[in-house]
């Protein structure tokens, strides 16, 4: 026996490693139905996106190609029918610029405002809070989430405005002097300030639940090691919670970002909608380029609509590349702060 | 009797070299009374985790100049133990303990007691070399310094002397800026090491601080460690017994027996080894279980 | 060893004594303190004012004691602290009050009647008892099933072709379904418009609603359906295969009811995402005032549309009945929420 197994060692060792042999199953025809059932479900999605693109683009088509560039640059927005009904392509004007640079400024000061409070109150729940308190605020944030837009428009409306009123009549006295706070015309309410606010504590519990998410996946070990070097409480989270989920919390922002730019019945209670271009944050006037379509809507006529159509296009790609950006961080930001 | 204490932890002490010395020196410390030159105390440290009671009463003495192994098989409570001499354990959700952990007389665990100051006193090296990745090789070593708001008049002195001491130094001095995670595994627990002599601690404690690394790595970090002996107390936790015969001057074997942990045996490690009191303490080392 | 004790009691030694509680409470106490004496010397006024100075007087008192007690870094550690908790109180504050407001003003207008009677009869300015709105509750119901019919195999088998198969095409559908999350509400209205009422129908009707619902339930039953399936442990899809069963078999037969309560629970998250969503039913339902069995033709009513029109007509009484409105969604909404931690927590049990 030995001698056999002492030849086939000799043997082995002159020969050359096999090369890995490849396995391979062949599916069953009800495995194949499966996959195949269950890929079309999957890219259902693609399938829908793409249909939005092409739809939208289609109805707005007329309007972009008479408007040009100025659909997105102009603001005015005069519509001119000729006898018949049909748009007069040569005099009408439709340009959303006002709405746009609503739709940002808006989503700007919501960021402004909820990112710092999200990031606290994400910290505080991951580091600070004690179990029982842990749970009831994540439920209760959670269920914010939850909270149908038009709640927080009416709400905003009746509510926020009038104190909103007061904080920004505040600001204008004592800050003033920066050019967003200033104002010719002092109209305080609806004005993009509000709607921010308004955007803000909508995107709060969005953003506190991913940064949440990803301080909770602050690599433990780091963190003992702070610990164990003498570190406060704070001085580990500077040194290693902050550094690690840097990105994930600015992915998570620029989601809550998104989400404010396509905000519709929340903005259009709380916001004046007026077709001039306003960086006077406090100023009641402005606009959102959803909202704008959810006014226009009721007593547009079709060429109006194909207009509307257009704007909905613009609105969507924007939010698309947004998002897509925001995906992008979050997902690379697993491992970053490396 | 303290200041005799600060005097053993300067570097030109030497160790108690003969088996003689040793045992006179074991002597002098009488059963719960009066303790000299002693690093660390704990005195009756039980722990909990939600009720459930994992070690079981522990005392013990460290000395100061010396490094003290603790053995014994997987789970009964070493790592527990050491985590706490340096509050650590009170980081688990749902720990408890009781008993008294004296450092320089003063127990830790007093209430009114800043704890961040106690961790600077008594470090800690961890099972896995964990530097901070998003620092580089000097400002992991100098983090303690940075994380604890403590100002140092030679910065460039203390890094150089932190790194020579863990035996990194002359591996590392033209990469300083190097980022913390570029290092070999052996390399990054030197960098720890480094990193928690900067805050100049009283004790170390190091809990499996070679069991994840290469034996080339080991054998070097054994170096450090018994370099290191002479100027602080060290406790390191070590499933190899070997390791505890070659590095440590004293051993203490723990056991559970499905219960809490608890300490059988302490003594000088070449009794410990050689002619061990107990007869669990003698199976363990003899390698009849665990 | 002359050591003692029968049983030693556990206990936290590190947690903060009476004593060290009691200072805390004299450190706010300190804080109001400068705080009335400020806003009664100095030109601010106001309750936010009284806030601001008991907020960074709390903050810099803390600041110094810690300083004086323990250094600089516990001082800092005390101002994150401070900082931390007002975080918190911000971001909770809005919640407690629309809440609050909500009960206050939708409170009067809740009666039986609510649930009896639709709005065809009732003119905008009629007493709060009259009318009601079972229409947009049904509305709400058949627009919302029916959206499901759909949104929910498609987010199922999205998650399952994510999960399981795990093809080439994966990491296209994740960012895909991310992406279709990410629409705004009213583009999906448009897109409905466009695609299907206008080339099709020409007239609003609830389906066209569902439509536009489903586009919106979809990637959040994708979402949490593919996280459910994410828990599931591997040892049961191997056990399956180890049986002999085919890869649908095992999927079908063995991942999806072990995973059966969590994929409950992503329904009831998407019935709750689009219940209420109001943007696209203004543009595609019509928003009727009677009951409207039927999807296919003639506007539909629904509880945000109720809403939405009440608001609009600005008398006292329509806008009392829309924050009885309100309130009726919100208990919705609050009710399929805790149904599905609910569900999602007795899972986590077992």
């Amino acid at each position: 026996m030995y001698k056999i197994q002492h030849m086939t060692l000799l043997e082995n060792k002159s020969a050359e490693i096999p090369a890995p042999r490849e396995i391979t199953t062949k599916p069953r025809l009800s495995d194949k139905i499966f996959r195949g059932v269950v890929t079309a479900g999957g890219l259902f999605s693609l399938v829908v996106l793409g249909l939005i693109l092409i739809y939208l683009t289609y109805q707005g088509y007329d309007v972009l190609k008479s408007q040009g560039f100025s659909f997105i640059t102009g603001s005015a927005w005069n519509v001119f029918t000729d006898d018949s009904g049909n748009i007069d392509y040569t005099q009408t004007k439709f340009g959303i610029a006002a709405m746009l640079i609503g739709t940002i400024l808006c989503a700007t000061i919501a960021v402004v405002i909820a990112v710092p409070i999200s990031v606290l109150t994400a910290l505080y729940l991951s580091f600070y809070a004690p179990s029982s308190v842990k749970k009831f605020m994540v439920a209760i944030i959670d269920l914010m989430a939850a909270f149908p837009s038009v709640l927080f428009g009416i709400w905003g409306f009746f509510v926020l405005m009038p104190s909103a009123e007061y904080w920004a009549k505040l600001l204008n006295k004592y800050l003033g002097f920066l050019p967003f706070f200033d104002m010719q015309v002092p109209v305080f309410t609806r004005s993009p300030f509000v709607a921010g606010v308004v955007l803000a504590i909508m995107i709060i519990p969005i953003v506190t639940s991913i940064s949440r998410e990803i301080f909770g996946q602050t690599p433990l070990d780091r963190i003992q090691a702070a610990y164990a070097l003498g570190a406060t409480r704070w001085a580990m989270i500077k040194a290693v919670v902050i550094p690690y989920g840097r990105s994930g919390v600015v992915g998570g922002a620029m989601l809550g970002l998104g989400r404010a730019m396509g905000e519709t019945v929340a903005v259009y209670t709380v916001l004046n909608i007026v077709y001039q271009i306003n960086w006077q944050v406090l100023l009641g006037a402005g606009g959102n380029v959803a909202s704008m379509i959810l006014l226009k809507f009721g007593e547009a006529g079709t060429g109006e609509i194909k207009a509307l159509m257009a704007s909905g296009l613009v609105l969507f790609i924007l939010t698309l590349i947004v998002n897509s950006i925001a995906d992008l961080i979050v997902k690379s930001s697993g491992g970053k702060g490396r | 009797m303290t200041t005799e204490n600060e005097d053993n932890m300067d570097k030109t002490t030497t160790k108690p070299s003969s088996l003689s010395d040793v045992a006179a020196a074991k002597q002098k410390k009488a059963p719960g009374g009066q303790s000299l030159g002693v690093g660390l105390e704990a005195r009756g440290v039980h722990a909990w985790f939600s009720g459930k009671h994992v070690l079981d009463g522990i005392s013990l003495d460290f000395w100061s100049g010396t490094v003290t192994a603790l053995i014994g098989p997987s789970g009964c409570g070493k790592s527990t133990f050491i985590r706490t001499l340096n509050r650590m354990h009170e980081f688990i959700p749902g720990a408890q303990m009781a008993g008294e952990v004296l450092l320089d007389g003063k127990d830790i665990y007093e209430s009114g007691t800043d704890v961040t100051k106690i961790r600077l006193k008594v470090g800690m090296v961890f099972q896995k070399p964990n530097p901070f990745p998003s620092m580089t090789i000097a400002e992991n070593v100098l983090s303690g310094l940075k994380l604890a708001e403590l100002k140092v008049a030679d910065k460039d002195a203390l890094l150089e002397d932190c790194l020579e001491r863990a035996g990194l130094w002359s591996e590392v001095k033209d990469r300083l800026n190097a980022h913390g995670g570029s290092l070999s595994g052996g390399q990054q627990q030197r960098l720890c090491i480094a990193r928690s002599l900067a805050v100049k601690p009283q004790v170390l404690l190091m809990d499996e601080p070679c069991s994840a690394l290469d034996p080339g790595s080991t054998l070097k970090i054994e170096e450090t460690i018994s370099h290191l002996s002479s100027s602080m107390t060290i406790i390191i936790v070590t499933h190899n017994m070997q390791q505890a015969a070659r590095v440590s001057d004293y051993t203490a074997f723990f056991l559970s027996d499905g219960g809490p942990g608890s300490m059988i045996e302490v003594g000088p490690t070449s009794e410990i080894f050689s002619r061990p009191r107990d007869t669990r303490t003698e199976n363990y080392v003899t390698g009849r279980f665990g | 060893m002359s050591t003692v004790i029968a049983s030693p009691k556990p206990g936290k030694p590190w947690l903060a004594t009476p004593k060290q509680r009691l200072l805390g409470v004299g450190v706010y106490l300190a804080a109001a303190l400068v705080s009335f004496t400020l806003v009664a010397v100095s030109p601010l006024k106001g309750k936010l004012a009284y806030f601001v100075v008991f907020f960074f007087a709390s903050l810099v008192i803390d600041f110094a004691l810690s300083y004086v007690q323990r250094g600089i870094a516990s001082a800092k550690d005390a101002v994150a602290r401070g900082l931390v908790s007002v975080g918190m109180t911000l971001a909770v504050l809005p919640i407690f009050s629309i809440l609050f407001e909500v009960v206050k003003r939708g409170y009067k207008g809740l009666s039986f009647g609510l649930f009896t009677h639709d709005m065809s009869l009732t003119s905008v300015n009629d007493p709060l008892g009259n009318g009601g709105l079972i229409h947009a509750i049904t509305g709400t119901i058949i627009m919302v099933l029916m959206a499901l019919i759909v949104a929910m195999p498609i987010g199922i088998l999205t998650a399952v072709y994510l999960t399981e198969i795990r093809g080439k095409f994966a990491v296209p559908i994740k960012f895909l379904v991310q992406a279709m999350s990410g629409v705004p509400s009213i583009v999906a209205g448009l897109f409905i418009l466009s695609a299907y009422v206008y080339p099709i129908t020409g007239s609003l009707s609830g389906f066209a609603g569902s439509l536009a619902l489903m586009i919106l339930m979809i990637p959040t039953i994708a979402r949490t359906s593919e996280e459910v399936l994410l828990l599931i442990p591997n040892d049961l899809r191997e056990a399956g295969v180890a049986l002999g069963g085919t890869q649908w078999r095992t999927v079908a037969l063995v991942v999806v009811p072990a995973a059966k309560s969590g994929l409950v629970t992503a329904l009831i998250l998407g019935i709750a995402r689009v219940a209420g969503e109001t943007a696209p039913l203004v543009l595609l339902t019509g928003g009727g005032e009677k009951v409207n069995p039927n999807p296919f033709s003639g506007p539909m009513g629904s509880l945000p549309l109720y809403i939405w029109k009440c608001f609009g007509q600005g008398t006292e009484q329509s806008i009392a009945r829309a924050w009885s409105g309100i309130l009726v969604l919100l208990v919705i909404v609050l009710a399929l929420f805790t149904m599905a931690r609910f569900l999602s927590e007795r899972k986590v049990a077992k």
